[in-house]
């Protein structure tokens, strides 16, 4: 935890001097760099996966709150408290004109004392890498209310997790995975209503965290995301997730995770998000249900 | 950049009438103002249509209260171009425009598809906005300042966006760049 309160507090001090008056200057190099043209929370907020969506689900929406005119980004730093393990992620989101997202996140799944009753060690970690990219292809989820045209989203991510050794040793197939997903997200103004599905093709056992492929199974499958808002307010939206996942490994069962989730942005630079989340079970330890608390900052 | 030039012109326009005979022909139009509305700016003439203001009204009156009236929706225009005026982000968009024009064409814009019975008298959203060279931001811009002025009248946040989702989709006319 101390990690990522030093980790937020640096990304602070850097978004800060971006998003600060001499944005207008620092972004000359970037073409058609205007900050924070869009409203509130349309931009979702971080992902543990560090893109924009609503927390455990990715949304069509490009991170940040830039416009087709402007650049955004924003560091989030993300904990998760479980009976039996703990789940933190930071990373950061740059969005180039509404169009193009890119995105990076560190994941950290401390199996803490539960490590030692899985033979792992006390406190044994595995840490997952992700990078990814996200292309918005059609649709506006904000402005095109006089259609039911969701804004649809392409996007891949990279995940390298660094505990091979274990991966193989519980009868995972790879360290390594790349998920490739098509995610479609519309307001629905008039109803104050969010709503967004996403499918991702992947092999990843519990996200990526116990690796890629397994004993049962060893094939890409479709999974699906959703995520649903209601806005209480321009700052607040309190909504629900789902992700449903593979189940490929035989020494443990995994389960679909769902959330419910409220989401409130101070500002455009601050925005806090609060959720009880269900991770059902987790390498044999059930009912894996606690706080998922994430801070985001950004412009 | 152009509207600033428009508006020294403007303000110079005596001079350079008479400066025009010794020095090269500028061609500026006259001022010329409106007879049909006393303080306004007259403007090209151009056919009036409901269809202008960009959207179908309301059915009912639930709209209309939430935002309280016709007298409600002129504190909202009123306050939302007050505060446009002075926001940095895009007041120089409104420099030298017929400000007593916006505000009484907005106002009836608003109404009429709030759904008050009030005739809508402006051009439409294209026509009006293509000379001014928007951006995405500038909409949102424009769009936070209505919450905000919605918000001072009291006009319940479902409401507010029910009207939100009116006017969402004028962004494809207004915003050219
Ligand atoms: C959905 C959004 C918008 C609506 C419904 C709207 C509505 C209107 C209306 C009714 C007029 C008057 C038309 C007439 O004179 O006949 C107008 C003109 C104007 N609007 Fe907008 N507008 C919108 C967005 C914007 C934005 C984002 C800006 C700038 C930030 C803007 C700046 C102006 C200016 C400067 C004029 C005056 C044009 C002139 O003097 O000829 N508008 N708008």
């Amino acid at each position: 935890m101390r990690h990522c309160q030093s980790i937020g507090v640096v990304a602070s001090l850097i978004v800060a001097t971006l998003a600060g008056p001499a944005s207008a200057q620092m972004f000359d190099w970037v073409p058609e760099s205007r900050a924070g043209g869009k409203l509130l929370l349309t931009g979702g907020v971080s992902t543990i996966e560090g893109s924009g969506g609503g927390g455990l689900a990715t949304w069509a929406v490009t991170s940040g709150y830039g416009a087709e005119d402007g650049i955004g980004g924003n560091v989030h730093a993300t904990y998760v408290n479980l009976p039996d393990y703990e789940l933190r992620s930071w990373g950061a989101a740059a969005s180039f004109w509404d169009r193009v997202e890119v995105s990076v996140a560190r994941q950290e799944f401390d199996t803490g004392a539960t490590g030692a009753l899985l033979g792992l060690g006390s406190g044994f970690t595995f840490t997952q890498d992700i990078v990814g990219v996200k292309v918005k292809v059609l649709g506006d989820a904000v402005y095109d209310q006089d259609s039911w045209l969701p804004q649809v989203a392409v996007g891949v991510q990279h995940k390298s997790n660094d505990q091979g050794a274990i991966i193989a040793a519980v009868g995972g197939r790879d360290d390594e995975g790349t998920e490739v997903y098509v995610a479609a997200t519309k307001l629905f103004l008039a109803q104050s209503l969010l709503v967004s599905g996403a499918v991702r093709w992947t092999d990843a056992n519990q996200t990526g965290l116990l690796g890629f492929g397994g004993d049962r199974n060893d094939d890409v499958e479709p999974q699906f995301e959703g995520s649903v808002g209601y806005l209480l307010n321009r700052n607040l939206v309190v909504g629900a997730e789902y992700r449903t996942k593979p189940d490929n490994l035989g020494f443990a069962g995994e389960d679909d995770w769902f959330d419910v989730y409220a989401a409130y942005a101070l500002n455009r630079h601050l925005s806090v998000t609060a959720a009880w989340v269900d991770l059902g079970s987790i390498a044999t330890f059930e009912d894996q249900r606690g706080l998922y608390l994430s801070l985001q900052v950004g412009f | 950049m152009r509207l600033f030039l428009l508006a020294a012109a403007v303000f110079a326009l005596p001079v350079t009438a008479l400066a025009q005979e010794a020095d090269a022909p500028l061609e500026l139009p006259p001022v010329v103002m409106s007879t049909e509305h006393p303080g306004e700016v007259a403007v090209e003439p151009y056919d009036r249509s409901n269809a202008h203001a960009g959207a179908t009204p309301f059915e009912g009156t639930a709209m209309l209260e939430a935002f309280h009236g016709v007298e409600g929706i002129g504190r909202v225009v009123d306050a939302m171009i007050d505060l446009s005026i002075e926001d940095p982000r895009i007041a120089g968009t409104f420099v030298s425009h017929d400000m007593v024009r916006l505000r009484r064409v907005l106002k009836e814009q608003f109404a009429y598809i709030l759904g008050a019975p009030v005739d809508y008298s402006g051009r439409d959203m294209a026509t009006s906005h293509r000379d001014i060279g928007l951006q995405a931001a500038d909409m949102g811009a424009l769009v936070e300042n209505l919450q905000i002025a919605m918000d001072r009248e009291g006009v319940d946040f479902r409401a507010q966006n029910r009207f939100l989702a009116k006017l969402a989709p004028m962004k494809d006319d207004v915003v050219t760049r």
